[in-house]
């Protein structure tokens, strides 16, 4: 269970193949993962985020990275 | 002024695609910095932070003066790359690189005297003239490089990258900005010990001071020891010994041979007994730096 | 990466230098056995890697096989400085003329290999380098020009040797500088080494070192000597706690958590780096704490390295705090290392804000690492906190 970061995107995001392999490759802690063609994201690599911001000038405001300690 | 670089100094970075050196470049280039170029075998054409990349060093050097490079490879190729830059005619040289056979270390090392370059490291976070210019990780990002490290008048030499940092900005929260701080390297055959720097902190008038981190192990502090009671040095040196546990550690010895070539022990109790016996000023904590150095610069 | 006497010796035997016969044994039986095919009187001598051999009583004469027996059985049963021998090496006896000494080592002041050679070996020769500074000669030789007979020769003709001694001690140190440039050693040492009565050489004790960065390279010749990549070659053999620290780092590659050490304290300390580490547990002991380990995390560590740490230190019995310190950090993050020491504190079952006694560490991202810490009510302290307060402040919290 992740403690301090949880990553939300808008289900909109389903619809954009693109996008979706696009997250998968600019997060360096592997955060985003394919299921399929579904987007997920991976359990264990949440609390490795960087708050990079790479997920956000990918896809915008339809992803937001939440600190949980905030 | 300063020693070593400053705002004129004109670098490239060998192996600038690599991960770390990626996020070296943007921070140098933020801090001022001027990376103008970087090599990467196979990827010319391309670009890091808009720093152009080539396949060779000399691809720089054949047509602007290139003052120093930093190399950032991995070990296996480090000594290549050494030997490539100092062949191209670059001067100075800052290693990064950690877990460089000692062999390869003492080969490059030989031959850049030969040849008239200087090597800084391997294994340190490199060199930083604040406010002008940095070569290297040592700070880390621009904000928080300007925040440990401010312009002034104290020389800064430490066998440990870290601890360079945390010596400056001890310097810096006292009052007292640096001229240049160097990061040489934590291995046992570095291309420049404190010694070997000593006589250009010496030739720099805006250098009123000196600090040093040490540790046990190796002749460093000896041969510093050695240059301050023969070069007749005009600045006071304060260092700050760590690892003084180390002496009561059972099993640690250190064989015949290396005794008798140094002809005494390096722990740290022999080594404070050298150095104060040169004049150099021991601390037993970081914040009695900039206290005792306060107290010489006065004198 | 120290070698054993016995492996020491293999490596000279096969360049060439002269050696007493031997045979190595495991067992006080293999010891007999060995004495009875060697005849005559032997030499016994514990392997470990450790010096003072002779003087812990690691080393035994014998007349007869029985007696080599009997003191094989002695020496198997004692450990020297912790350690318990990987055998007994059983050698002839020999007469000897005269003891020398000679070896190769790094110079990091020249910055350069150097060979120390003296015509008054034997186990006093830091004292004869003190008393007798013309018996002890050092030779440096360049790392880049090939190494050729007349360095080895002037290193021997230093101390004073010539006529029919000086050709043969000439071939021996060459030799043995080779050995030392071939296979990266960090120290080859031949002490003593004999003249016999007969006028002619052996080695009769060696020590050698190999640089432990040298390993990958030198595979061919581990193999040769039978050593595995997992045989550490510790002074003394790592505990439950060490490998595990080690295991640890290895699982992880992103940053480090090297050089885990168990001490008997009540303090856990999560501190880093090299420098930083040394500066830190120095400012505990003199702060009057009892630290349960030291390590040296440091190079940006992920949330789950810091954290696996955390949980390792806390593992041990008797700790009862954690103090988590470091100089301003430049690559190291605040928030991604606050993140880990906090969940290693839950994962273990324990409170944060009671079980960490402070968090210093300055730099990158020290507000984010703030934030969090304040959340789960860890007393966090800046860069104008000193490392030796830090310590100070953590070792006042502790029982």
């Amino acid at each position: 269970m992740a403690m301090f970061i949880r990553v939300d995107f808008d289900a909109s995001l389903q619809g954009d193949a693109d996008l979706k392999r696009r997250l998968v490759e600019v997060c360096p802690v592997d955060i985003f993962a394919l299921d399929g063609d579904t987007l997920t994201t991976v359990d264990a690599n949440l609390d490795e985020c960087t708050l990079c911001d790479l997920c956000i000038d990918a896809a915008g405001e339809r992803v937001r990275v939440v600190k949980l300690y905030e | 002024m300063a020693i070593l670089i400053d705002e004129q100094s004109r670098f490239i970075i060998q192996g600038i695609t690599g991960r770390e050196a990626v996020t070296m470049t943007r921070e140098l280039l933020n801090y001022g910095s001027q990376v103008v170029g970087g090599v990467t075998p196979g990827r010319k054409g391309r670009d890091v932070h808009g720093v152009p990349v080539e396949d060779t060093v000399r691809a720089f050097t054949e047509h602007m003066h290139v003052h120093g490079a930093i190399v950032a490879v991995p070990p296996a190729f480090t000594a290549d790359a050494v030997l490539e830059a100092i062949e191209a005619g670059i001067k100075l040289i800052v290693i990064v690189t950690e877990r460089v056979p000692r062999r390869q270390v003492a080969q490059f090392v030989e031959y850049a005297q030969q040849e008239g370059a200087r090597i800084i490291g391997p294994n340190c976070l490199g060199i930083i003239s604040p406010g002008k210019a940095k070569m290297g990780g040592i700070g880390g990002a621009a904000d928080a490089t300007h925040r440990a490290f401010t312009p002034g008048h104290i020389g800064v030499m430490s066998r440990s990258g870290g601890m360079t940092v945390e010596i400056a900005n001890a310097l810096t929260e006292a009052g007292l900005g640096q001229s240049t701080a160097v990061s040489i390297g934590g291995d046992a055959i570095i291309g420049s010990t404190y010694a070997e720097l000593m006589p250009l902190f010496d030739a720099d008038p805006d250098t009123h001071g000196i600090a040093i981190y040490s540790e046990p192990g190796g002749p460093m502090e000896a041969q510093l020891a050695d240059y301050m009671r023969e070069s007749g040095s005009r600045l006071p040196v304060v260092a700050f010994m760590a690892g003084r546990f180390m002496d009561a550690m059972p099993g640690v010895r250190f064989g015949h041979a290396g005794t008798i070539v140094e002809g005494r022990a390096d722990t740290t109790a022999e080594k404070i007994a050298r150095m104060e016996a040169a004049g150099i000023a021991v601390a037993d904590r970081i914040e009695q730096i900039p206290v005792l150095l306060k107290q010489r610069l006065q004198a | 990466m120290r070698l054993y006497e016995y492996e020491a010796k293999q490596m000279l035997a096969k360049h060439g230098v002269a050696l007493p016969k031997r045979t190595l044994a495991r067992t006080a039986e293999e010891a007999e056995v060995g004495a009875r095919e060697l005849g005559g009187a032997t030499v016994l001598k514990s392997q470990v890697l450790s010096g003072g051999r002779m003087k812990a009583g690691g080393v035994l004469f014998a007349d007869t096989p029985d007696e080599a027996r009997a003191a094989a059985a002695r020496i198997l049963a004692l450990a020297i400085n912790g350690q318990q021998p990987a055998g007994v090496l059983v050698e002839e006896r020999r007469d000897i003329a005269q003891e020398y000494y000679v070896a190769v080592t790094w110079d990091a002041r020249a910055k350069r290999p150097v060979i120390v050679f003296s015509d008054m070996g034997g186990i006093d020769i830091e004292e004869v380098a003190q008393t007798h500074p013309a018996h002890v000669s050092r030779t440096h030789f360049s790392n880049l020009r090939p190494l050729s007979d007349y360095v080895a020769k002037l290193a021997v003709a230093r101390t004073g040797v010539t006529g029919n001694d000086l050709a043969p001690l000439t071939r021996i140190v060459l030799n043995l500088a080779r050995i030392f440039v071939q296979y990266d050693l960090t120290l080859a040492e031949i002490n003593p080494l004999a003249k016999l009565a007969d006028g002619s050489f052996i080695a009769l004790d060696s020590h050698m070192d190999m640089e432990e960065e040298a390993r990958g390279g030198q595979r061919a010749l581990l193999g040769e000597l039978g050593i595995a990549d997992a045989d550490t070659r510790q002074a003394r053999p790592p505990t439950p706690f060490e490998v595990e620290g080690a295991r640890v780092d290895a699982a992880d590659t992103r940053g480090v958590a090297g050089r885990v050490v168990e001490f008997d304290g009540n303090m856990g300390l999560v501190i880093g780096a090299g420098g930083g580490s040394l500066t830190l547990f120095d400012a505990v002991r003199s702060a009057g704490g009892r630290p349960a380990n030291y390590c040296e995390i440091g190079g940006n560590p992920s949330v789950a390295k810091a954290a696996a740490l955390t949980k390792l230190v806390l593992s041990k019995p008797g700790v009862e705090r954690i103090a988590v310190m470091m100089n301003v950090v430049s690559n190291t993050r605040a928030d991604i290392m606050a993140r880990g020491v906090i969940k290693g504190c839950i994962d273990a079952g324990r409170d944060p804000a009671r079980t960490i006694a402070i968090f210093r560490i300055p730099g990158s991202w020290e507000k984010e690492g703030a934030k969090i810490l304040a959340r789960y009510g860890v007393e966090y302290v800046n860069r104008s906190v000193s490392m030796h307060e830090a310590a100070q402040r953590a070792v006042a919290k502790m029982g």
